[in-house]
């Protein structure tokens, strides 16, 4: 990717961010430090409270051990020996990571042809607002209920069962509609999809119109356009909608338990098995996996994107 | 204007069948949620009634579901309150670098990005280890903070780096004080923002599940009890209440939109005489 494209397109579409201060008197700037703490300090709380606090003591009592009734204080490697010990975990990771990918996949695929479609080919701002509105509403509702939804939809006499008997198509009621690896992708690819509409329609609309035109005036198909000018400028966007997804499906427990009807595993029903036995030890160390994994994964993602650039 | 390429056609066809894929499910259930006295979770209709809304206030077809909204509502409201006020001291803080931002960030995207389960578990802990009681309204807060307020921040990180510095430069000059700037320049011009924090912080917490799984305690909010429902219920009133809770949803949604609306209008004319001569 030609870097000056790139410039162009972030200089012509976003303010920039870091702007030269203002200059400043010299009272304002011992106070600095001490305004932006006092201004921090509510958000910092919550976070030492309720993240840091709780990941911490995850680690701790990943080394406690367990009675059929209480936790018990103690320093052994029981909990990490038998999870990374255990074929069981290494096969849940594996679906855990088979799901995000296929997931990511889908709604890359899907995600990406929809904010292409919104933001090239609607013509009139009030119709693109209205259709972007339209494909984020149900972020704002019940992720469980979006779930119970599909049962009607994929039951063995369900309206997909009926309508592909009636036609001909089958004779006998498919079983995996419902209940299967198919349901629980179908229901990530639901829930998850306008996580990845929303960053590449907000990158894609930052992009220079001009750059289409000059690329279309020296020739390029629509789909080189698309190949060598959209697809680079949007990847910020895609990065961003990668981050939510993965990490989304990585920590699931309730989409996996629910879709594949408690058949199928991934990292997140480790735990709350664990948790449902009061087994918190096991638990924690099983988080303390899942929190590696995710680190990594994301770890890697965000040296490809800048966050706070493409807000 | 140009003639539409062929590829509109194709792609606005995949936009209707997203649209449908996106929203059939939930208009199903709606419908089915009238289903009749003998219906069941599927098609065909039996009849059509408003049986399965009328078993909703009925204890024993359905349980606590009208305390559990209850809390889920006041919680829903906390949530908002302390997100939006959290949300917008941390964007003014972070427009300065101070010491230790850096670090302070990568936490806002650390809260983001670790699983939910995560910190329920690790809240639960702490409070049964330190001997607090497990409520709704402080372990559960404080849990669900931790995915509000990085959607806040974020919010207002981009709302901050679009606002343009020459307003506060004005008022500064003009002799406003620190807190007089922010008061009547800052507040007012980022009003619209704040609104869709306030949504996020509402609705996130109103439907938000895995963070509160292990720190409600023993009274559940609407989202557990829905939960709780789908193991043991099996008929179509847990469709009827999937019904309200996303209508109420809604309604919410609609309002900040409506707000929206006339807050863009009143200002349309309050500044219609802006940069006119006195």
């Amino acid at each position: 990717m030609p870097p000056e494209t790139l410039s162009l397109a972030g200089s012509a579409g976003t303010p920039p961010l870091a702007r030269p201060a203002a200059p400043r008197r010299a009272s304002w700037r011992g106070s600095r430090h001490l305004t932006g703490w006092l201004l921090a300090a509510p958000l910092a709380l919550v976070l030492a409270l309720f993240l840091v606090a709780p990941i911490a003591m995850i680690a701790v009592v990943s080394f406690w051990t367990a009675t059929e009734f209480s936790i018990v204080p103690a320093f052994s490697l029981e909990n990490y020996q038998f999870l990374l010990g255990s074929g069981v975990t290494w096969r849940v990771l594996l679906n855990t990571v088979k799901y995000a990918a296929i997931t990511w996949a889908i709604t890359l695929t899907l995600g990406f042809t929809v904010a292409y479609f919104l933001a090239f080919h609607v013509r009139s701002q009030a119709w693109q607002t209205a259709l972007f509105l339209l494909c984020t509403i149900p972020f704002w509702t019940s992720n469980i209920i979006r779930m119970i939804s599909w049962i009607p939809f994929l039951g063995r006499e369900g309206i997909a069962n009926s309508a592909l008997l009636s036609w001909g198509v089958i004779d006998q009621p498919l079983d995996w509609l419902l209940f299967s690896d198919f349901s629980v992708i179908l229901a990530f690819v639901h829930l998850y999809t306008l996580f990845m509409v929303v960053p590449i329609f907000n990158t894609m609309m930052r992009i220079d119109r001009r750059l289409l035109e000059a690329a279309s005036d020296a020739g390029a198909s629509g789909l080189q356009t698309l190949r060598h000018v959209v697809l680079p400028l949007t990847r910020p966007g895609i990065m961003i909608g990668t981050i939510f997804v993965l990490t989304l499906v990585m920590g699931d427990f309730i989409t996996v338990r629910f879709m594949s009807g408690s058949q199928s595993a991934n990292v997140g029903r480790l735990i709350q098995n664990d948790i449902g036995l009061l087994q918190y030890p096991s638990a924690s160390a099983t988080s303390v996996l899942l929190l590696i994994v995710t680190l990594m994964v994301i770890g890697v993602l965000l040296r490809l994107v800048d966050i706070r650039k493409e807000l | 204007m140009d003639p539409r390429p062929r590829s509109f056609y194709v792609l606005a066809t995949v936009f209707g069948l997203f649209l449908l894929f996106l929203y059939g499910p939930t208009i199903t259930i709606a419908i089915l949620s009238f289903q009749g006295p003998e219906g069941g979770l599927t098609f065909p209709m039996r009849g059509a009634s408003l049986h399965w809304f009328r078993d909703l206030f009925e204890q024993q077809a359905v349980g606590d579901i009208w305390g559990s909204f209850g809390r889920s509502l006041v919680l829903g409201l906390l949530v908002m309150a302390t997100t939006v006020v959290v949300s917008v001291m941390g964007g003014l803080a972070f427009r300065k670098r101070f010491r230790g931002s850096g670090l302070l960030f990568q936490l806002v995207i650390a809260s983001l990005v670790i699983p939910s389960i995560l910190v329920s578990l690790g809240v639960g802990l702490i409070f049964t280890q330190a001997g607090l009681p497990i409520h709704w309204a402080t372990s559960g807060f404080g849990a669900q903070l931790t995915w509000t307020l990085p959607f806040g921040l974020l919010i207002m990180f981009a709302v901050f780096n679009r606002f343009d510095p020459a307003y506060e430069e004005a008022a500064r000059d003009g002799g406003a004080t620190p807190w007089q700037t922010v008061r009547h320049v800052v507040l007012p011009i980022i009003a619209p923002s704040l609104l869709g924090v306030g949504l996020f912080g509402f609705t996130l917490s109103y439907d938000e599940f895995a963070r509160t799984l292990l720190t409600s305690g023993s009274r559940n909010t609407l989202p557990l009890e829905i939960y709780g429902m789908t193991t043991n219920v099996t008929t179509p009133v847990i469709f009827a209440l999937g019904t309200l809770t996303t209508v109420f949803s809604l309604l919410v949604i609609g309002a900040f939109l409506l707000t929206l609306r006339i807050a863009a209008r009143r200002r349309a004319r309050a500044g219609s005489d802006a940069g006119r001569a006195v």
